[in-house]
């Protein structure tokens, strides 16, 4: 096994493998897009920082050959913006779940937007917090069942793109796990974007969400999302709900300018 | 490959060819590659792995057009192809 060599070794710590992800998750093949997107940009190896927080996805640091780091639970944005800050020549990407991004680090997530702070953002979206063994999240569709909400979920559920959006995000799209192309084209975008770039990947969770909602294994939630997503770019970001097992809209929704925080710094100065 | 009018570019276009590899002690059997394979060029075998899943197998090796596809949407980095260099890959 080890003499055999994938394309994609040189960016993996093949010495960790196989990762701890499930048959039919999705954050392999976020995996798979942030390495082919690391392939495309051509960026100095040196010059990238990968910072994850806690969760599923929070593995995600682990697994990539780059300067890696895995934080505390919701405090990856605050542990990157001070590595950005520290080192501004430094590309910092910032990969991690629903859960720790949203929920305990929505604060962060939101203040980090409004300075924008050049950074890229990948939430892989699950809709539950899979890791603790299937709680419900800020994102659990209404009427989904989890482990805590026996008798189906009634908590309104947050619309990233949306809070993303009118935080100050330079950049926000949506992709499902699915659409694994696109899903590198705008990876790799936000990589060459400078500003507060988020990329939202919708991610099965087959052992979870889908066991516990009766909706099969990861190949039924991949077929779903192959029938029910729709592409609409520059749709606006109030239509992004997404219900249970309802039509998925994706695409590239706000790409615009502003001042990142860096350059708003050396201006104050005077530099 | 059969066509309904002859191209007229024909003596030009080549078609690529790929040579499908399989990690088989790397894969988790979850069978994105086979069923998103647009050619149809793998199955699930029968046969266990290491680690207990059933790994596909290449059971149409000449279909394979090294589209790479099979490479991006496998969550476990079990599977690539590469470019398989032909001289006759010239359709007539």
């Amino acid at each position: 096994m080890k003499n055999v060599k994938h394309p994609m070794d040189f960016y993996l710590r093949m010495d960790r493998m196989p990762h701890i992800w499930c048959t039919g998750c999705g954050i392999g093949l976020t995996a798979t897009a942030f390495v082919a997107a690391m392939e495309k940009a051509k960026l100095d190896t040196n010059k990238v920082c990968v910072v994850s927080g806690i969760g599923c996805t929070g593995r995600f640091a682990g697994y990539i050959k780059l300067d890696s780091f895995h934080t505390t639970h919701g405090r990856a944005i605050p542990f990157a913006t001070g590595l950005k800050l520290a080192n501004p020549e430094l590309k910092v990407v910032v990969v991690s779940g629903d859960g720790d991004l949203i929920s305990i680090g929505g604060n962060h997530f939101i203040h980090a937007a409004r300075r924008n702070i050049d950074m890229v953002v990948i939430c892989v979206n699950n809709f539950i917090y899979a890791m603790t063994g299937g709680q419900v999240a800020p994102t659990t569709p209404l009427t989904a069942y989890t482990t805590t909400s026996p008798y189906g979920n009634f908590e309104p559920p947050s619309n990233i793109p949306q809070i993303a959006e009118s935080s100050g995000a330079v950049y926000v799209a949506r992709w499902t796990a699915l659409h694994i192309r696109r899903l590198t084209n705008s990876i790799f975008e936000a990589l060459n974007k400078p500003g507060f770039t988020v990329v939202e990947v919708i991610s099965p969770c087959a052992q979870y969400y889908s066991r516990i909602n009766r909706l099969g294994d990861g190949l039924d939630m991949m077929k779903f999302y192959h029938e029910n997503s729709q592409i609409k770019h520059w749709e606006p970001t109030d239509n992004l709900y997404i219900d249970y097992q309802k039509e998925i809209i994706v695409g590239k929704f706000v790409d615009r300018e502003r001042p990142t925080y860096s350059e708003s710094y050396k201006k104050w100065l005077g530099e | 490959m059969k066509f309904w009018r002859k191209p007229l570019d024909i003596d030009e276009i080549k078609i690529p060819k790929g040579e499908v590899h399989i990690i088989k002690d790397r894969c988790k059997g979850c069978g994105f590659c086979v069923e998103y394979c647009p050619k149809e060029v793998l199955e699930i075998s029968e046969e266990f792995n290491k680690m207990g899943y059933h790994p596909p197998y290449v059971k149409n090796p000449d279909n394979c057009l090294n589209c790479h596809l099979c490479e991006m949407l496998c969550p476990d980095f079990a599977i690539y192809c590469i470019e398989k260099v032909e001289e006759e890959g010239i359709i007539a």
